[in-house]
């Protein structure tokens, strides 16, 4: 499960070569650390946000574990958290983008011993993406091929030059291909968003569309794709630009040889949603009757999309699973973590490397304040402070060994730098779900 | 004291000779056992099997359970598992949920209640291993390992293009062992990088020349081949040959076969490819599984799974990238595709094979006459290609096909009447018997795989063994064992699973000429987006395991062909 590099005296410094970073759906594994005891003095080929993830990193000195605001030892910790979850009704398990899939696996395993609800992360980003997914499929790719093969590079929503800032460098428009030997004199950017973003820069065309219109927008071009005639007044008036641009983009289109369209959370988190994604899907599929034409979500975190891997392999669904009948059921909007809390449905809670106190709506926050919960994370959060049982754990790819799926789920281990006194979040959840199934059996036979 | 005794049964374990005969077994830490010299000898557990039949457990060769394609179905079929009876969690069992793409405890727990105790995934991705060895982990009770799909792999088609085949035979040892998987999987050779170079991309034939590249599938064929018997690999190249389900197909079938030259070859769901007619008419569409079932029989280096259809609802999915968008066109239905740099490709789409089609019906009836048409029943496996023709659960009513030609008659009644007149399975009477069922579904597949220690009852096998309760009706016999036992354990009883087993990974580490490595580091950090490094996968990701050994089969065996049948015990 682990591949991890030799660990050398606190002193001394050592070279960690081909380490990976964690912080984006990049997934970089290229980086190599120069590390002085507790200290990663250096990050080379890191960007600016792998910098910040690498470099600031010091040993957490607080206590591994709080029970109710208190320092308690781990042991008391993962007691009270499995009392917690086995007493409660309906317990809620959320979060696990940021930890590996070792400890993922064992999450949803606790999720399935205690019958909860299991939610990850996606159904806050991607999830509108995942149920487009359900609905229409979708044509993809590794990002290797869009190394060697894409010739046009479109972004949608999506802000690389900020949210993944190799992005454009290691994967998408500087790289020389296989069949791109003149790297980016090779390749057409085009970039839609609804506002100028830093990433508009790299864009050989910027297309600016109105807000809460994407849905037109590719509507427009699945129409153009087909040939199919359409009023310039009315696409100018829905879309914020005038039909001979987008019969441009769409004569692009036809001619690229290989072309990839990444999106982001700006097309799933506006008007339209899912219904969007399902359109940039299914444009993307339409266009695969002229050339060859790949899409890509760009995903976020470093590893939800091994979120979405393991929740799918143990339950069959990616996010939003219930399994308090027995058996898995699937729901977005029943079932996926925002929803359960706002409606004031879990009675209790344990959140994974996320922080729901920081960014769920009022109502959610107010419920998740109300009820017990166990929270891990490796810095103290709003989620941790209001925890019933907070553990402070080691750091996925920095103290932590283990598997991360990279945005197009190709499976990256991790090389860690320097070892946490941390215990990892993998450590606490295996404690915990020896615990809890202690627990079921004392009650089946306290039944029987 | 010795672990287990089951006496008493009718035991079917042809690779030593016996035929339903009564016979004791002896287990111990997980093996079978002589019988013990002393007759008044006392086991730990005694299991009376008397008036029960008693085979080895199930091993299937060729199905889909692990892996990004796997998952990436269970992501995309929600709809058909909410349908579907899901898996329960008891005190001890996960819980899963079903459809023709079940998760990974569902998958494990619903082989073991069958009576299958090993199962090999047929097409992984080497870039995405790792992952197919994750699930792996969560796939309980059975033995498991995979095929590792390398027919568009630019390495293996540059050292092809340049006639360089020591460097091409070093690398396929070195990507097996980095991937820690088991055989050299071939999927539609060549055409899968067509595919990323063309709309609709594909090859129409064996000697169509590959984009960039230059070669030819038959030269992938036939040089993959030869570097797999010389690395003495337990498993012949498993081949997927070109042109999977189209009108005609059968010439590239045949050609596959030439163009091993004399090479160990596996043609696997062999009945998608035995179709006769032409240029996609629906018309001329008909069987050509006489043809190609004559070649197989007269040239030992051949052996073949079926692919047997079913009809019902499922998923299609394959390392065919053009296939996959095929098959959603022609259903117009949802579909999943992924490329895969350097490697490979992958199809996704629903699929329903009805009845009352012409092509579906004559797809089950070319299956059927498959296993009927192949002399020696060690050259041919059930199988489904779970889940693309049907899902591995189907295994008891095809069994009952094969077994009962009065009910496989009253079947034929109910399909399109057209498949009477475009094949011979209405001439067909022969009926298998137990020992043939025993031989196709266990026996044959483990000696087509290189596994020794299964597939039969003899000293130092596994204790891998499967006891049914006769019944008339062989589907009800073989679709609830009374008794399942796994490395000496007794895991299921009538499909109750009574404890949870991790199960082995099966895994080869072949020889190679390691000066190779700093050829394939340089082109792999050229091209990859991932570090060379972090490729091959560790031996951590093996909880247990069993490196299933190589030898050297044209030292050994100098310039003769190993057909299937040249191993012994």
């Amino acid at each position: 499960m682990i591949e991890s590099n030799q660990v050398s005296s606190p002193e001394e410094i050592k070279i960690v070569k081909d380490a990976t970073c964690t912080f984006c759906g990049c997934v970089c594994d290229d980086i190599d650390l120069k590390v002085q005891g507790h200290e990663i003095l250096e990050a080379k080929r890191a960007c600016v946000l792998g910098n910040g993830w690498f470099l600031n990193h010091g040993v957490d000195t607080r206590p591994d574990c709080f029970v109710e605001g208190r320092p308690a030892p781990v042991e008391e910790g993962v007691e009270r958290a499995a009392q917690i979850l086995t007493r409660a009704r309906y317990p809620l398990i959320y979060g696990l983008s940021d930890t590996t899939t070792e400890a993922q696996r064992v999450a949803v395993g606790i999720g399935d011993w205690i019958g909860g609800n299991i939610d990850t992360t996606t159904s806050v980003c991607h999830g509108p993406s995942g149920m487009a997914f359900q609905g229409v499929g979708e044509a993809t790719c590794s990002l290797g091929e869009v190394r060697n093969r894409g010739d046009l590079i479109m972004f949608w929503g999506s802000n690389p030059a900020e949210s993944h800032p190799r992005h454009f460098t290691k994967y998408s428009l500087m790289p020389k291909g296989m069949f791109l030997p003149n790297g980016r004199k090779d390749r057409t950017c085009v970039i839609v968003d609804v506002r100028k973003t830093k990433s508009a820069r790299a864009a050989d065309i910027f297309i600016q569309i109105k807000p809460r219109k994407d849905f037109e927008a590719l509507w427009t071009l699945r129409a153009l794709a087909q040939g199919i005639d359409l009023d310039p007044v009315e696409v100018e008036q829905e879309t914020g630009n005038p039909l001979s641009l987008w019969q441009d983009l769409m004569d692009r289109m036809k001619a690229a040889k290989f072309g990839v369209i990444f999106f982001g959370m700006g097309l799933t988190m506006t008007r339209g949603k899912h219904a969007n994604s399902e359109a940039l899907l299914t444009l993307t599929r339409d266009m695969n009757r002229y050339t060859r034409f790949v899409c890509k979500a760009n995903r976020g975190h470093g590893n939800v999309s091994g979120a979405d891997n393991v929740v799918s392999w143990r339950t069959g669904y990616p996010f939003g699973v219930n399994l308090a009948r027995g058996y898995p059921r699937f729901n977005p909007g029943e079932y996926t973590a925002a929803d359960v809390l706002a409606r004031g449905e879990a009675d209790a809670a344990m959140i994974i490397a996320s922080d729901p106190m920081a960014n769920f709506s009022q109502p959610a926050r107010q419920h998740l304040a109300s009820i017990p919960y166990v929270a891990m994370d490796p810095k103290e959060t709003p989620t941790t402070r209001s925890a019933a049982v907070a553990f402070t754990v080691a750091t996925y790819g920095i103290n932590v060994p283990g598997t991360v799926y990279r945005m197009d789920d190709i499976p990256i281990p991790l090389r860690p730098a320097f070892e946490s006194s941390h215990p990892s979040d993998l450590e606490i959840l295996q404690g915990i779900e020896r615990r809890v199934r202690e627990l079921n059996r004392q009650m089946i036979r306290a039944d029987s | 004291m010795i672990d287990l005794k089951i006496s008493g049964g009718y035991v079917y374990d042809p690779a030593n000779g016996l035929d339903g005969q009564v016979r004791d077994l002896w287990v111990h830490n997980g093996r079978i056992v002589e019988n013990p010299s002393h007759p008044d000898e006392k086991p730990v557990r005694h299991l009376n099997a008397a008036g029960l039949v008693v085979m080895p457990g199930g091993v299937d060769m060729h199905c889909h359970i692990a892996g990004p394609k796997v998952n990436t179905a269970r992501k995309m079929r929600p709809e058909e598992k909410r349908r579907d009876t899901p898996v329960r969690r008891t005190a001890s069992t996960h819980s899963g949920s079903m459809g023709s793409v079940p998760s990974t405890f569902a998958t494990g727990y619903k082989y073991l209640g069958l009576g299958y105790t090993t199962a090999f995934d047929a097409a992984v991705p080497p870039l995405s291993a790792r992952h197919a060895h994750e699930e792996f982990e969560d796939t309980p009770c059975i033995d498991k390992g995979f095929y590792v799909l390398m027919g568009n792999n630019h390495y293996v088609m540059n050292s092809i293009q340049n006639q360089e085949l020591e460097r091409l035979q070093a690398f396929v040892g070195w990507l097996l062992g980095a991937a820690k998987g088991y055989a050299a999987k071939l999927v539609n050779p060549g055409g899968v990088e067509v595919w990323k170079h063309h709309q609709a991309g594909n090859v129409s034939g064996l000697d169509e020349p590959v984009d960039h590249f230059g070669v030819t599938p038959r030269q992938i064929i036939r040089e993959v081949a030869h570097s797999v018997d010389r690395l003495g690999l337990p498993h012949a190249v498993h081949v997927h040959c070109n042109n999977l389900g189209m009108p005609g197909n059968w010439q590239t079938t045949l050609e596959t076969m030439r163009a091993l030259e004399g090479h160990r070859g596996h043609l696997t769901h062999i009945q998608f490819h035995s179709y006769g007619g032409g240029e996609g008419d629906e018309n001329t569409f008909n069987s050509k599984a006489v043809e190609l079932a004559d070649y197989v029989n007269a040239h030992e280096n051949l052996t073949v799974d079926v692919g047997q259809v079913l009809f019902g609802e499922t998923t299609s999915m394959t390392g065919d990238g053009p296939l996959g968008y095929f098959l959603s066109n022609v259903y117009g239905t949802k579909w999943f595709s992924a490329d895969i740099e350097m490697e490979s490709g992958c199809g996704i789409a629903p699929i329903q094979y009805r009845n009352k089609s012409l092509v579906h019906s004559l797809q089950w009836a070319i299956g059927l006459e498959w296993y009927l048409l192949i002399q020696d029943p060690w050259r041919v496996v059930m199988s489904t290609d779970h889940p693309n023709g049907g899902s591995f659960l189907a295994y008891p009513q095809i069994i009952r096909l094969l077994m009962d030609r009065t009910y496989r008659q009253d079947i034929l009644k109910t399909v399109h009447p057209q498949v009477r007149q475009r094949s011979i399975l209405a001439d067909l009477d022969r009926e298998y018997t137990l020992g043939e069922i025993c031989i196709v579904t266990r026996a044959a597949p483990a000696r087509i795989l290189g596994l020794h220690h299964k597939g039969h009852l003899g000293p130092g096998a596994d204790a891998d063994i499967t006891i049914y309760t006769p019944h008339e009706n062989k589907e009800i016999m073989f679709e609830l064992p009374r008794y399942v036992i796994k490395a000496g354990k007794i895991l299921a009883e009538e499909g109750d699973i009574r404890e949870e087993h991790l199960g082995k990974t099966l895994h080869v580490r072949p020889d190679y000429d390691p000066d190779i490595e700093p050829d394939i580091a340089d082109w792999f950090e050229q091209y990859y987006s991932i570090r060379f490094r972090n490729y091959p996968v560790s031996d951590h990701y093996l909880q247990e395991s069993e490196q299933i050994p190589c030898r050297n089969l044209e030292t050994s065996a100098g310039d003769d062909v190993p057909g299937p049948d040249s191993h012994g015990d």
